[in-house]
């Protein structure tokens, strides 16, 4: 009954209820663009989405990419120059952001300083004339959600950056939103702080089930955590979009591959491909690897066809430089990141890539020293040949 | 550690370190001022000490019309400056519009003219023959002015307002430049109107400023002299022009004396709270 109510405060000027079947979110072909003749600039092309209800959806790419673009449409704070934004079937491209019922949860908490905790929660419900008596019950029970309860006394610069972003979702929930904006909300925070937010942001958001979540941000780990299906962008395009598991395991581009978990795409020629498994050849071996449906618009695996073997750092194993089905290669650098040790090779049979791979532990490596480079069995996944990051 | 401790007792205090002598850089600058500020203040409270001044002058009937006309006119200007000044710094700040850059630098250049100006334009435009009453008289036919503000408090308010509304707009436009955009993106995105968002999130944050530029107002109004003196309206006599007519049209110094000194309270009392106001607003 509550979300029902919020929702027409939130769409209060639709006549209609919301359509069945249609999408929380719909972008239909929408486009940003700033300035006028030579000087515009697109911060959005022709951007397509659709979000069911209940479902996170991660806007993933690196800055200038339109993400934030996106997400400043949906929520109405920029106007579209093309396109139409839909919420629940209705047309909000024209509506200004008070009329849209969206909840939207910054990186920079933009809290209202001179107010409490309590009044900042309460904001969104006076602001759309809630009973008062429904104010105080609403206000605690959000912030209970996030653990915020024995603060409402509290200002926002009496609050450590994480407790100020726990309030900053709550006053965002308070309003009951269909729709949840969150734009980089964990970057700001430091990286212990930032892990505990995100376990939080997963407890959150199986307490909402109902709820569409936009979730943008330009850390992968983020997105594999949180969303369900993540958004790739680049150059204020939608590059692809697809569940978690099928962009890490089979990326469609070669962009994807190298943003999401940071691939190495090394130079093959197909062979012979039978079903989903193709011979390649790599320099100068011939390996086994996995050839997933091209990604729009790329052709077929023919024959003869250049394409980019993708495969993960941590896949590649580390052998002697004698092994006779491993590539011979030189450490350029080696890196210890606690976990892993990153190594950092030229590859002599392929002299345009340098090779990533993460070795476990903490390994020493001699930087100029001739190691042996396996590749798993399947080799890796076949990226069709297009732009990198 | 017996033996550490018995050479740390052995060991010799540092001497002391030479005593400065920098805090004599001070006197200069004190004397100086002692002599250039303090001096002709305690001059002026000494010459109106003279005689029965104070109650002479406490209560005569034109010192009291001067006070309670420079209050008044002190008061009106402010609140108008406030309200102008306001809806001006909104416009400039919120609602972008070509040229807005431009009309800013002209509220900064205004800052750097003399009052006395204003109120020469004044008399250009709004004045017996000015472009204005010209411009009605050729449209209505009239032959005397219609619009005869000027030489009235209310001319005197006007160009006040006009001089003193840019004091302030500045501060409250370097206010609402500190104001996150991100902050009125989410009231609007939870359901406040233009109006709401201004009144529950943006005014709070510039009260400090306005009562800031405000007490700035009051305390330059009070004592604002030029726009009064070329107005040259004949009823509008402030506690300033009250101090000229005294010391220097009819010689009464003792009687002159206590004005300014009713004066310096005054504006001493107001810079007081704007220097209260203004470390609170720079303390945030």
């Amino acid at each position: 009954m509550a979300d029902t109510r919020v929702s027409q405060a939130g769409l209060r000027q639709r006549s209609a209820p919301a359509e069945p079947g249609s999408p929380a979110i719909l972008f239909d072909r929408v486009g940003v663009s700033y300035g006028r003749g030579r000087k515009q600039t697109h911060a959005l092309i022709d951007f397509n989405l659709r979000v069911a209800a209940g479902e996170t959806v991660a806007l993933l790419g690196p800055s200038g990419s339109g993400k934030s673009t996106a997400l400043n449409a949906l929520a109405g704070f920029v106007r579209p120059t093309s396109g139409r934004v839909r919420l629940a079937g209705h047309d909000v491209t024209d509506l200004p952001p008070a009329r849209r019922g969206i909840g939207v949860v910054l990186q920079s908490y933009a809290l209202f300083p001179h107010m409490t905790v309590a009044d900042n929660v309460a904001f969104g419900l006076r602001a759309q004339r809630t009973p008062r008596h429904e104010i105080a019950p609403r206000v605690a029970e959000v912030l209970d959600m996030v653990g915020m309860s024995g603060y409402m006394k509290r200002l926002p610069r009496e609050l450590s950056g994480g407790q100020q972003q726990r309030v900053a979702i709550a006053r965002a929930l308070a309003i009951r939103p269909a729709v949840l904006l969150l734009d980089e909300p964990l970057a700001a925070l430091d990286a212990a702080l930032r892990q505990s937010m995100l376990a939080e942001l997963q407890l959150l958001k199986e307490a909402l089930p109902d709820t569409a979540m936009l979730y943008v941000t330009h850390d992968q780990a983020e997105a594999l955590a949180l969303a369900d299906r993540i958004v790739v962008m680049n150059d204020a395009r939608l590059m692809d979009v697809d569940t978690a598991e099928n962009l890490w395991k089979r990326p469609p581009t070669s962009f994807t591959a190298a943003f999401l978990g940071g691939a190495n795409l090394l130079p093959c020629t197909v062979g012979r491909v039978i079903g989903s498994s193709a011979l390649v050849t790599v320099g100068p071996r011939t390996v086994n690897a996995e050839a997933p449906a091209p990604a729009l618009g790329h052709d077929d695996w023919g024959p003869g066809s250049a394409a980019l073997l993708c495969v993960r750092p941590h896949a590649l194993q580390i052998v002697s430089a004698r092994e006779k089905d491993a590539f011979s290669a030189t450490v350029n650098a080696a890196v210890w990141r606690g976990a892993v040790t990153r190594l950092v090779l030229s590859v002599q049979s392929l002299p345009d890539v340098l090779v990533d791979v993460d070795v476990p532990g903490h390994t020493p490596f001699e930087v100029g020293s001739v190691v042996g480079l396996r590749l798993p069995e399947p080799a890796g996944v076949l990226v069709s040949t297009g732009s990198t990051p | 550690m017996t033996t550490v401790l018995d050479r740390d007792v052995t060991t010799p205090a540092d001497p002391a370190p030479p005593r400065s002598t920098a805090w004599l850089w001070v006197l200069p600058p004190l004397a100086l001022v002692l002599l250039v500020v303090l001096y002709p203040l305690l001059r002026v409270f000494w010459e109106s000490s003279t005689g029965n001044s104070w109650g002479d002058v406490l209560g005569s009937q034109v010192f009291r019309d001067a006070l309670w006309r420079t209050v008044a006119i002190a008061a009106t200007s402010t609140a108008g400056c406030l309200v102008l000044g306001t809806f001006l710094a909104i416009v400039l700040a919120f609602v972008p519009f070509p040229g807005s850059a431009l009309v800013g630098r002209l509220i900064d250049t205004v800052l750097a003219l003399p009052s006395f100006l204003i109120t020469l334009a004044f008399t250009f435009l709004y004045g017996s023959a000015g472009a204005v009453n010209a411009a009605i008289s050729a449209i209505t036919g009239s032959s005397s002015p219609l619009l005869d503000f000027l030489y009235t408090p209310a001319g005197v308010i006007t160009a006040e307002i006009t001089f003193f509304t840019p004091f302030v707009v500045r501060p409250l436009l370097a206010v609402f430049a500190l104001i996150p955009r991100a902050q009125l993106d989410v009231a609007a995105s939870l359901g406040a109107s233009p109006l709401t968002v201004l009144r529950s999130v943006i005014m709070p944050e510039a009260w400090p400023a306005l009562a800031a530029g405000g007490s700035l107002v009051l305390l330059l109004t009070l004592n604002e002299f030029g726009i009064v003196l070329f107005t040259g309206a004949k009823g509008v006599i402030t506690l300033p022009v009250l101090i000229y007519t005294r010391g220097i049209v009819t010689f009464d110094l003792p009687g002159a004396a206590v004005i300014a000194t009713v004066q310096v309270v005054l504006s001493l009392l107001l810079y007081g709270l704007y220097r209260v106001i203004f470390a609170r607003l720079t303390a945030r």
